[in-house]
């Protein structure tokens, strides 16, 4: 290692530009332990379950476009919307924003790599096995399980061999979160430059260790909860049957536990990326720095004492129900302080409209529309009223579709130029957030009037009076999903023959990946630390 | 069977009734936004309950409509008047102590605004005691029984199924007007007449729910929970199953008839009379 100082790494691309760790071909991949390497992997891989996912959504919609049963027959319909939920939880939203950390921890921090590079590797390789039991449970006796998502006991015993698939599938994929998110912390903790104090971290750095924290507590909860209802199934256990002396709504109280903090840990990444992308191209730093971190952990800290907002119509005593609904209630403070603070970023700046700007005012617009509908849903009367229908449906699509995913494009569109080198296409980057922007409306805001007028989530089939909206949201699904198709054409195009992108693609960024690093960054990055005043 | 028999144009007819469906929904839409009331909002109440339900959403909503404008209000006069591409300078100003306090607590006063009168309604929800009428409703894969345990009809017990031919699901025939939301034998009670509805499972949980009395309680097997309406208006009110419970999660509704009083005592007589066959609704489910 070269004892020069070094800040911007152009010697060191020289030594290493030519060997990605010894190997090359397939070889690099498997072997890899350079956090941008396993960064792309864990983005390619949540891609193509997204695309997995994706298929599996357009099915149901394809089933609910008319009333009566056409395309699947039940059994499978909800054995479709059970992996439509866990594949695009934990295969493709988790990973892809466990992506951007790998890629972006270490040079926004000025660290080499990250603390514990071959475990790195470890936890990417995890995932394509846990994947792979995921959706091998659809071909096995019984197919995959009918149960939701949720995977509510006691109808989990139920459930043929595909169920035992997929609770070691999330074991495993449960392993992977949590030793990405030790490495996540003990990077962030231990290996920041010379100067860079906690406070002066990048937003990004600072939601990611937060959620990085969430998921060491909650991961392991839901790890318990499946191996519950996986000691119910065949050693006998009655956790969650009465007859044993058991409780099924106390399966819901651990998955919830789990559950709830879970959202906050897609939403806290995504929030991060939102905080680099608007400063950037409002030129201006982002307003409330401070209270943007403080409202973060206010967040993580509530998001473990609301879970039962999921659970008012199982009964609870009605002093239970008016604690978790005003505990409920109150992360909308935190929350609007973030929104707030985002548009207060932008106010008197100099804005310009690029696609990350795009999805990021895109994210910000329907995220708050999905947290209102959240406010909404935590009032008990409201919520008994809705609760299981397709209101819900609505409100969490908004909140991980509208909230995550775009959030996600705007940190790809960002960052593109500073991982590939080459600019991607504006004008096509428009018309994918344009097209996105339009059908994802189509899908959804719709849904918040079938589930008003009292129609049910998790059925193949409908009374009449649904089909209109019915038929609007499965027209815009489809939509939506060609949309995505466009955006894997941009990436592909822009690394295959994207134009070289400038040394410094948006003049506002001002992280040190922007400001210490060429572009595009080289393999080996920051092996002597930059010094931050 | 006359069903199958249907005239080859019953489909087109069936199509072109959802094209002016879709057309009505859009001008709906468009011009008025009240004409198509049953389809985009909660069904109309008839119970205090749900009125109550009502009225909330519509504060709230109205609440929350006014932020969203004003917040958003700013952020698109941002957009309007804060490009760069009109030549605005960035202001390098990142932060205000004065607002930043200032919009944690205004929200927090609004929330209280918003939380304490629904604080009443949550309790007058949960407020079971003194009914009139106590029926037992048992979900069960995949329909329901109710047996009535307490007032006027006690004894009374039987099976509620799906009525919905499986040729009108499998588009064999043309669908009724209430699609899936038929029963063999709906739920009878008297208007005005609080009736406690206590709920619980065989197998699996379900969720007993009639969305225009605002009462949805899950009923989960081994455990006991209860809930309650007054209805007070006549009429047959219908709603579904509202917990995943398996492959006909999305066939087993809930029909319920409000009579008067002296239709209620007419259907009790004629129910003791003719007992159901199965009336010992536990061992006929299995």
């Amino acid at each position: 290692m070269s004892a020069v100082l070094d800040t911007h790494g152009e010697a060191h691309e020289h030594a290493h530009h030519d060997h990605h760790g010894g190997y090359s071909g397939i070889m690099r991949w498997i072997t890899t332990t350079n956090h941008k390497d396993i960064g792309t992997l864990y983005l390619w891989f949540s891609f193509i379950m997204f695309l997995v996912g994706g298929t599996m959504a357009l099915l149901i919609r394809s089933e609910l476009f008319e009333p009566g049963l056409q395309i699947v027959n039940p059994e499978l319909f909800n054995q479709l919307t059970t992996m439509h939920g866990l594949i695009m939880v934990f295969g493709a939203i988790m990973p892809a924003f466990v992506g951007f950390a790998n890629w972006l921890i270490p040079m926004q921090i000025g660290a080499p790599d990250m603390a514990f590079a071959r475990m790195n590797n470890w936890s990417f390789w995890i995932l394509p096995f846990a994947a792979t039991l995921l959706v091998l449970s659809f071909f096995m006796p019984g197919g995959a399980p009918e149960v939701g998502w949720t995977m509510y006991a006691p109808l989990t015993v139920q459930q043929g061999m595909g169920m035992d698939f997929t609770i070691f599938a999330i074991h495993l994929l449960g392993m992977s979160s949590i030793m990405g998110s030790i490495n996540i912390i003990t990077t962030i903790l231990n290996m920041r430059a010379p100067g860079m104090t906690l406070m002066k971290m990048p937003m990004f750095c600072w939601t990611w260790l937060i959620t990085a924290y969430l998921l060491v507590a909650a991961m392991p909860v839901l790890a318990g909860a499946v191996t519950m209802t996986l000691t119910d199934r065949h050693f006998g256990t009655s956790f969650f049957d009465a007859a044993g002396g058991g409780d099924p709504v106390l399966y819901q109280h651990i998955f919830w536990f789990f559950g709830h903090p879970e959202v906050y840990i897609i939403a806290l990444p995504a929030f991060g990326v939102i905080s680099q992308v608007i400063p950037a191209f409002s030129r201006k730093p982002l307003f409330g720095y401070a209270s943007m971190v403080y409202a973060t952990s206010a967040i993580a800290i509530l998001s473990f004492m609301v879970w039962a907002h999921h659970m008012y119509t199982t009964g609870m005593p009605v002093t239970g129900q008016l604690f978790f609904m005003y505990a409920t209630t109150l992360i909308a403070i935190p929350t609007g302080v973030k929104v707030f603070n985002w548009v207060a970023t932008m106010w008197r700046g100099s804005l310009t409209f690029e696609t990350p700007m795009l999805f990021a005012i895109g994210f910000l617009f329907l995220f708050t529309m999905g947290g209102f509908s959240g406010l909404v849903l935590s009032l008990v009367p409201v919520d008994i009223q809705l609760q299981d229908t397709y209101y819900v449906v609505a409100h969490f699509h908004y909140v991980m579709v509208a909230g995550a995913l775009f959030s996600a494009f705007a940190g790809i569109y960002f960052w593109l130029p500073k991982w590939t080198g080459k600019m991607y296409d504006e004008t096509l980057g428009k018309w994918h957030f344009w097209l996105s922007m339009i059908f994802f409306n189509m899908i959804f805001f719709v849904q918040h009037f079938l589930g008003l007028a009292g129609m049910p989530r998790r059925v193949p089939d409908y009374p009449l009076q649904f089909e209109t909206w019915n038929q609007i949201s499965t027209v815009g699904a489809f939509g939506f999903g060609l949309t995505q198709l466009l955006f894997l054409y941009i990436v592909i195009k822009t690394i295959r023959s994207g134009e070289k992108a400038p040394e410094k693609p948006w003049e506002g960024a001002d992280s040190l990946e922007w400001t210490h690093l060429p572009t595009p960054a080289p393999y080996h990055s920051f092996e002597t630390p930059p010094v931050i005043k | 069977m006359a069903s199958k028999s249907a005239p080859p144009g019953a489909r087109s007819v069936a199509r072109s009734k959802s094209l002016a469906r879709w057309a009505a929904a859009l001008a709906a839409v468009a011009v008025s936004g009240t004409a198509m009331a049953a389809e985009w909002n909660l069904q109309p109440p008839v119970t205090p309950i749900a009125a109550d339900i009502h009225s909330v959403h519509e504060y709230v909503m109205l609440l929350v409509t006014v932020i969203f404008v004003g917040v958003f209000g700013f952020m698109f006069y941002s957009i309007y008047a804060h490009r760069k591409s009109k030549g605005h300078k960035a202001a390098q100003f990142h932060e205000n102590v004065t607002i930043e306090i200032l919009w944690t607590v205004i929200p927090a006063i609004i929330l209280v605004a918003i939380v304490v009168p629904v604080t009443k309604v949550v309790i007058a929800q949960k407020d079971t005691a003194d009914s009139d009428i106590t029926i037992k409703a048992t979900g069960f894969q995949w329909k329901w029984g109710y047996e009535y345990l307490k007032g006027e009809g006690k004894g009374i017990a039987f099976l509620s199924t799906l009525s919905t031919p499986v040729e009108q699901i499998d588009g064999k025939a043309p669908k009724d007007k209430n699609y899936l939301l038929e029963v063999d034998h709906p739920l009878v009670v008297p208007i005005g007449k609080k009736v406690r509805i206590v709920t619980t499972a065989a197998d699996v949980i379900h969720s007993w729910w009639v969305p225009a009395f605002g009462v949805k309680q899950d009923a989960i097997p081994g455990i006991v929970r209860d809930t309650w309406f007054k209805a007070t208006k006549t009429g047959t009110y219908r709603g579904q199953c509202a917990e995943l419970c398996g492959r006909n999660h999305g066939f087993m509704p809930i029909v319920v008839k409000v009579v008067t009083e002296p239709q209620y005592a007419a259907w009790v007589a004629n129910e003791k009379e003719h007992p159901s066959p199965a009336a010992d609704i536990n061992t006929a489910a299995n």
